[in-house]
């Protein structure tokens, strides 16, 4: 009776948003007076971080500081219509559209700016901290608030913007399945080590090597949360979970947290993650969606390696002690394979 | 149907309410009450989305019956800022310690109850303390981290 | 233990931007620490009452007879909701997108196909009420035999899981039960080949178990509106459902949501809120319908099994000239979204691979169990778990590292993908060769240099000479106005949905004989069909409004 280490990897690659497109999201953005922007949106933040993607984008677009956006979601009375917080769609598209909705609203901004200072708005940029000014003389500047407060209470302008992002439905053909699928990738690789238990036929992820390519990285950290959170999903789908443990079975259930089994915080396996940035063209600051593609090299990667460890292939998620005991029973014990 | 009065402390204010019959504490703290910081996730006492304190010691609200804190001390996570953000919180914050947010409050309530008792906890200290809390976003490492942040004095209040 | 690699891709990035890449806080970080970030659930309503879900305890059975006379007369117990209560009791959730069939009823009143499904909504004053009426209303079932099994379904004399479908299959454009995918010949390539590698994977059902379970309040508001506040993940697609199910235009519903307590493609079925909002139509009074865990767990659509088998031809060294696909999207009783994920699914085939031959049949097929929906790599993560465990094969026969392997196969910028569009973007190889770099694991100098933006085009960007297609599958009488329809028929079919599943046109045998006549193909269209003179306005179909993009173009 031993344990087995044993060594798998797997490398994928994930569309980005709804397969053939047709799913618009738009997006509203005004100032109050003070120079202010609020977000509206109806998009949905289900941990993803909707609400904060959203606001660095915009920020970054209108040229003022994340503090003064603040991204209000989701209201239908006041979102306008957007498909929604699926299909690893809401970074790209809704971020598409709140970058068009930010500079209609920023052309706004510098033209009330051009007004006050006497310029033309083609000369002025922004410095991300609340000011505006005449390129190559920041001494000619004037605040976002104040440029804010003229256009509404002297030159009757609105600060605001709408925008949309939509790729337009594509079709499929019938008979070769020729079609226009989605507009960009992300892709990973992952090198997982596993010990399998020849007496219990437990099987343990004890080290994790991943190298994800998101596109541009927005937000670090809320891209980190993402493939933490989502290796972690994927090594819990490979060894862990399933609503029907026999299937095509629909006995033996479960109906709650005790029989639905999921890695708890002692079960972890170190990961050591790499990112690499390769901007999607069509992308929002080339920013794909790293939020579903995380989960998915660790399935096969753990069978392989679990395959690596004792020679037994199993072809059926979840890897559970019943079947590599099975599986080694059938074959008369571990035969470690080692090709990693 | 028969209501009961529940006089007892909540964060530190005393409270009275009336308890419906059979009503555990997770719905009499958010409908009776409105503290809507304790969360339903599962009713059975398996995810820890409804822990609160219970004179000190953690419980599962969707476990005990309203009427059992008659006369006693309850804590949640609307009441760990005292007035300032409890360091726990901060550290959250800082570690990048939640997603959809929905299992924090009850797992601040562990943490804090874990510290309370043992201000330095190892790590494996601190996943026992946070091992019946289930979390569907974070794999857990943040949260241990923002938890081990705090025991080793890396977070200001 | 991350670490960005700046070095790649350097040139294709400006990464000196205001606040793009910085690792700022999250906007709802302070409310999630406080506990007052306001989930669906955590908003408080006067005189709230609770709705649950009578079920059935059959995989399929017909319903002879709902009487809920005994648990309308139980304390608390306001209404009791059936399908008749239902203004428009049959949907199918991707009609917003204008694809497939209405086939699934909110409220079962003539047949259930899964165990769990509802047939009856007790609404009470508490939930435990609820729960008692729900147990006092008896339905009087006739039960059917069932299938369980994808590959038992599409068998000829299988239990039917629903009538409208030929052999428990979805139809593709009006015109195969099955999606094709055909980019060369992958039967010359196999009789080739130095090795053929063959598998069969079997992906496992699995629940999204976001901590905070589905769920919907309604209430009515003022001037004749209802509130809805809802753990959706798509706001527009509940509230487009609702106003379809409700027969109701859309600025009747205001729907509020955003801070959901996690989704991982859960909440995208919009189950609750029509029957929440139904409730606060008939009772006046605010309801909330939201699943405990058990419903979670067994009721509510999981990511569904998935089967698939594949076959490669594999050259000596290591290069995969061929690669076929079987597969079976276990769909459970209805539709929801499993027909789209299939497509999905083949747009992604072979993988992240240059493969020059590439084949695949794959079935969306009904069984009598929960539907499936939409989870976290949705469509792709069954098939990418079975290719590159299959791949793992091709290493060992052929005797390559299976890092080496998978470089050696990657697809590079340039190259012609099965589906006909050119790979652009490319970042498979970087990943591969990070890996191994920090795992220690030793590449060859010519998989090191390899990159994404070299080798590929040329030859590898050609559209195979000759593709083998065919007839397979071909189903007769079935014009589902349905989206990704080019080449499918085209006549207009009844503007009205039926009131329960049964066919629009008796379906034909599922696969016709080889010497029957190929029917006329309507040419392929760019743009939405025209409206033929005296069609019915698409939102006049079920009176309610659309939400897509294709909303009121398309008949059906």
């Amino acid at each position: 009776m031993a344990t087995h280490r044993g060594r798998g990897f797997a490398a994928i690659n994930y569309p980005i948003g709804m397969n053939l497109g047709g799913d618009p999201s738009q997006a509203l953005v005004h100032s109050n007076p003070d120079g202010k922007f609020t977000v509206a949106l109806s998009a949905i933040d289900l941990g993803q971080g909707m609400k904060s993607v959203t606001r660095q984008i915009a920020a970054e677009t209108l040229g003022v500081p994340v503090e003064d956006v603040y991204v209000d979601t989701a209201d239908s009375d006041t979102g306008p219509h957007d498909m929604g917080s699926f299909a690893s769609r809401g970074t790209h598209r809704m971020g598409n559209a709140v970058i068009q909705a930010s500079n209609e609203a920023r052309s706004v901004m510098l033209e009330a700016a051009a007004e006050e200072l006497e310029v033309d708005a083609a000369d002025l940029v922004t410095d991300g901290k609340g000011n505006i000014h005449v390129k190559g003389a920041p001494s000619r500047s004037i605040t976002t608030m104040a440029a804010a407060q003229a256009a509404q209470f002297k030159q009757g302008r609105t600060i605001a913007g709408r925008g949309i992002f939509l790729i337009p439905l594509s079709e499929v053909d019938p008979d070769t399945g020729e079609m226009t699928p989605v507009s960009c990738f992300a892709h990973a690789a992952m090198l997982v080590d596993v010990e399998v238990d020849d007496e219990t036929g437990e099987v343990a992820v004890i080290d994790m090597q991943s190298a994800y390519e998101v596109g541009r990285a927005l937000n670090p950290k809320l891209v980190e949360q993402q493939l933490r959170g989502g290796a972690w999903m994927g090594m819990s789908h490979a060894i862990w979970e399933t609503t029907e443990p026999y299937y095509p079975s629909r006995e033996h259930g479960p109906e709650d947290f005790n029989s639905y089994l999921m890695p708890g915080p002692g079960d972890l396996a170190p990961h050591h993650i790499s990112v690499l940035e390769r901007p999607a063209p069509d992308g929002p600051y080339g920013g794909k969606g790293p939020g579903e593609m995380c989960a998915n090299p660790v399935l096969p990667a753990v069978v392989n390696a679990v395959y690596d460890a004792i020679g037994v292939r199993i072809d059926d998620l979840p890897v559970t002690p019943e079947k590599v005991l099975r599986g080694l029973r059938a074959q008369g014990g571990a035969k470690p394979r080692r090709m990693l | 149907m028969a209501k009961k009065p529940v006089n007892f402390t909540l964060n530190g204010d005393a409270r009275a309410a009336f308890a419906e019959d059979g009503q555990n504490l997770l719905e009499f703290l958010r409908r009776g009450v409105g503290d809507m910081s304790p969360k339903y996730g599962c009713g059975q006492g398996t995810c820890g989305a409804c822990t609160v304190m219970i004179d000190g010691e953690t419980q599962l609200s969707c476990l005990v019956l309203a009427e059992a804190v008659d006369g006693k001390e309850v804590r949640t996570a609307s009441g760990l800022p005292s007035p300032a953000l409890d360091p726990l919180q901060v550290a959250f914050m800082e570690n990048f310690a939640a997603q959809c947010g929905y299992c924090t409050p009850g797992m601040l309530v562990s943490a804090r109850a874990l510290l309370d008792r043992n201000p330095r906890p190892s790590r494996e200290e601190v996943i026992e303390a946070i091992s019946g809390n289930l979390c569907r976003c974070t794999g857990y490492e943040t949260i241990i981290q923002a938890i081990l942040a705090v025991a080793e004095g890396r977070v200001r209040a | 233990m991350i670490e960005f690699r700046k070095e790649f891709f350097a040139n294709e990035r400006d990464d000196d931007l205001n606040e793009i890449g910085k690792p700022t806080r999250r906007q709802d970080i302070l409310g999630h620490v406080t506990g007052r970030s306001p989930f669906f659930d955590d908003h408080q309503f006067d005189g709230l009452l609770h709705l649950r879900c009578v079920r059935s305890p059959h995989h399929h059975a017909r319903i002879r007879r709902v009487d809920a006379s005994q648990a309308e007369k139980m304390p608390g117990v306001v209404r009791v909701l059936t399908g008749k209560d239902v203004p428009a009791n049959l949907n199918t959730l991707l009609s917003l997108l204008d694809f497939g069939i209405d086939d699934e009823p909110i409220l079962s009143d003539k047949k259930v196909a899964y165990r769990g499904e509802p047939v009856a909504a007790v609404i009470a004053a508490t939930e435990a009420q609820a729960r008692a009426a729900v147990k006092a209303v008896r339905v009087d079932w006739e039960v059917l035999p069932h299938v369980l099994d994808v590959e038992e379904a599409i068998k000829p004399g299988a239990p039917k899981v629903l009538d409208i479908y030929p052999n428990n299959k979805f139809v593709y454009h009006g015109k195969y039960d099955h999606q094709k995918l055909r980019f060369g010949d992958v039967e010359a390539a196999f009789a080739s080949a130095d090795h053929i590698v063959e598998g069969r994977y079997q992906m496992s059902p699995i629940e999204q178990a976001p901590i905070e379970t589905c769920g919907a309040i309604a209430a009515p508001e003022q001037n004749g509106r209802y509130v809805c506040y809802t753990s959706t993940q798509a706001l527009f697609f509940s509230l487009g459902t609702a106003a379809k199910v409700l027969q109701t235009p859309s600025s009747k519903l205001h729907f509020v949501g955003g801070t959901v307590g996690g989704g991982f493609g859960g909440k995208v079925d919009s189950i609750h809120e029509p029957l929440a909002i139904l409730g606060a139509m008939l009772t006046g009074r605010p309801v909330k319908y939201a699943w405990d865990r058990e419903e979670e767990m067994q009721v509510g659509a999981p990511r569904g099994a998935e089967r698939w088998y594949i076959k490669d031809a594999v050259n000596r060294d290591g290069r995969i000239t061929a690669r076929k696909f079987i597969g079976y999207f276990d769909s459970g009783a209805y539709t929801r979204l499993s027909s789209y994920a299939i497509i999905k699914g083949v747009g992604h085939l072979p993988g992240p691979y240059t493969i020059p031959n590439v084949y695949a049949d794959v079935y969306c097929v009904y069984t009598n169990r929960t539907p499936a929906t939409a989870m976290r790599g949705f469509g792709i993560t069954g098939v990418d778990f079975a290719i590159e465990t299959h791949m793992d094969k091709v290493a060992e026969t052929v005797g390559l590292n299976p890092i080496e392997l998978r470089i050696l196969n990657s697809y590079r910028d340039g190259d012609m993908k099965a589906h006909r569009r050119e790979a652009k973007n490319c970042a498979l190889v970087e990943c591969c060769q990070v890996v191994a770099e920090k795992a220690g694991v030793t590449l060859s100098a010519e998989a090191k240099a390899a990159t994404s933006m070299t080798g590929g085009g040329g030859e590898r960007a050609r559209i195979p000479n000759y593709t083998a297609t065919d007839q397979n599958g071909r189903v007769e009488g079935f014009d589902t106005g349905s989206y990704a329809r080019k080449g499918g028929g085209t006549s207009p079919v009844s503007a009205s949905a039926p009131p329960n599943p049964q066919p629009a046109r008796a379906p034909q045998p599922a696969s016709p004989p080889p010497s029957a006549k190929t029917p006329e193909q309507a040419p392929p269209r760019s743009g939405p069909p025209p409206q033929p003179p005296g069609a019915r306005p698409a939102a006049s179909r079920s009176g309610a409004m659309r939400f897509s993009s294709l909303a009121g173009f398309r008949r059906r």
